[in-house]
């Protein structure tokens, strides 16, 4: 077995087998159905801003993240970077790509269209093409994206995409 | 056969001309409308500057532009802002690599102002190969930016003139943006969206991976045709001699995201002589590369066979007549050489000071 730092499949200690992927796969095929889910979340979210500003954002920042923080592993294996681009990404997370490539494949990805460097995982961005697809805002998946922002590891993304977007109606 | 001012001076940078954003040859040779050539130096294992001036001299008088690898395939050699310190003080237009595998965006905004205040005019943004492909898998990969996000920095370094912190730059670097394309790899479709993503990030070129499949080529480029976007940025096509059909063979399975047909490894085992045959396919592809309507130039990578790329380049005929810049012979050599010659005849004698004035102003 090769020693490296970065455990892909079937080397992490905790035993990843090619049914880890099964979920993560079927919410790319269903890109479509989570969009709109995802849309009546964040503007139920928005109607709720100002519970939110009466209880505090910080205060209810722990509580919404271990939520999100269950519901997103589960369907996207989320690594919680706290800045989501799943809607703009075709519903394929791409923290998965062992590169963070947050805007479009390498040049690696095998013939079979498999990752580089996760010889039996689908590429994340393979995925993301695919996803985008079904999707009403699958043109999301040509902006560029900004550069990571480390510091917000970990926080919630979706009081953050609250909080802007009651900023920006509060603008109009 | 064109010229361009100022090409023999090695020492004295370029005037930045109107609408170019560095004073490199490789963009005033671009900007022409010539077909320009670029190659890739092998890094050397060593701290020996003369090993870089050794491997770049192969090129000379065949290229526009030498590539810096910066740990090409994850493994470890002299650093891409080394050798660009060498090259550039010997008056070869270097092209910097940056990869992001092994340093975060604050290491790489300091290399990229002083590449620049070396005279480094190009560099080319990577997301680099990840670590399981080098000699040190157990490596930490950094990954901090993306090939885009980096294309986006260097940008904003030198158009806005600030750090991606937003704190000011008293000089910006002036710098031509590069970019790598990968027309071989899935998913195909998406391969062109991706091109037109990086301009939009910033690449004013690209340089693709190695190519062995015109008509795969072909169908990429006429999608960037149709989207115009060779218009807005200059396509370098990858070609290389292959040395033997094992080796084609080794390559396509241990290098990531190199595609080489079945045909192309056929032919080279049925050669007599594998590596001249290796050389006839390069060369083939090169000319028909050249014809290709949207492609701007060809980076010839030429592993561990560098000597051949002049040879490549001469007979494929490319250049059609042009000659890129090449190092002046220095006219002082010859008297460098005799005066070492001289300076041991006369070992032991002190030169007083005022002889070494006199001879100082002669």
């Amino acid at each position: 077995m090769v020693k490296v730092a970065y455990h892909p499949a079937q080397q992490n200690p905790i035993a990843r087998t090619r049914s880890a992927f099964t979920i993560r796969l079927w919410s790319v095929r269903h890109s479509r159905f989570l969009e709109k889910i995802y849309k009546g979340l964040a503007s139920l979210f928005l109607k709720l801003h100002p519970v939110w500003t009466a209880l505090g954002y910080s205060r209810v920042e722990k509580p919404v993240v271990a939520v999100e923080k269950r519901v997103k592993a589960f369907l996207f294996d989320c690594r919680m970077c706290g800045q989501c681009v799943l809607s703009d990404t075709g519903m394929s997370c791409p923290m998965n790509c062992p590169k963070s490539l947050r805007n479009g494949p390498c040049g690696g990805v095998r013939s079979n269209g498999n990752c580089e460097v996760e010889p039996d995982m689908p590429c994340v961005w393979g995925e993301a093409w695919k996803g985008s697809q079904q999707m009403q805002g699958g043109d999301q998946i040509l902006k560029v994206q900004k550069p990571i922002d480390h510091s917000l590891r970990g926080s919630s993304a979706w009081l953050r995409a609250t909080s802007e977007a009651a900023l920006q109606e509060e603008d109009k | 056969m064109v010229q361009f001012e100022g090409m023999s001076d090695a020492e004295l940078p370029l005037p930045l001309l109107e609408g170019h954003s560095s004073r490199g040859r490789l963009e005033q040779v671009l900007r022409a409308g010539e077909f320009a050539v670029t190659a890739e130096l092998n890094p050397p294992d060593s701290a020996d500057p003369n090993d870089v001036f050794e491997r770049g001299a192969v090129f000379d008088g065949w290229v526009d532009g030498i590539n810096a690898t910066d740990g090409s395939g994850a493994n470890c050699h002299m650093s891409s802002v080394g050798i660009c310190a060498l090259l550039t003080r010997v008056g070869y237009s270097p092209i910097m690599q940056i990869s992001c595998r092994d340093h975060n965006r604050i290491a790489i905004q300091g290399n990229v102002l002083g590449a620049a205040a070396m005279g480094v005019n190009n560099i080319l943004c990577l997301t680099g190969d990840g670590v399981q492909a080098g000699d040190q898998p157990e490596a930490k990969p950094v990954f901090d930016l993306d090939c885009m996000s980096l294309l986006r920095t260097i940008r904003q370094m030198r158009d806005d003139g600030m750090l991606l912190s937003g704190r000011k730059l008293t000089t910006p670097p002036r710098v031509f943006l590069g970019a790598a394309i990968n027309p071989f790899a899935p998913p195909y479709d998406f391969r062109p969206m991706r091109l037109a993503k990086k301009i939009e990030a910033g690449a004013q070129f690209v340089q693709s991976q190695y190519c062995f499949d015109l008509p795969m080529l072909e169908t990429y480029m006429t999608r960037v045709r149709d989207m115009g976007l060779h218009e807005k940025c200059f396509i370098l096509i990858g070609v290389g001699p292959m040395a033997s059909a094992r080796a084609a063979r080794w390559i396509r399975t241990n290098v990531p995201g190199i595609h080489i047909p079945d045909a192309i490894i056929d032919r080279l085992e049925g050669a007599e002589n594998q590596k001249e045959e290796g050389k006839k396919i390069c060369i083939e592809m090169l000319q028909q590369i050249r014809e290709m309507d949207g492609v701007s130039g060809a980076h010839v990578m030429a592993y561990r066979q560098e000597e051949l790329v002049a040879e490549i380049v001469h007979e494929s005929g490319v250049l059609k007549g042009r000659s890129p810049w090449r190092r002046s012979p220095n006219p002082d050599f010859a008297a460098v050489a005799e005066a070492v010659e001289h300076g041991i005849e006369h070992m032991g004698e002190p030169v007083k000071p005022s002889d070494a004035v006199a001879a100082a102003s002669e």
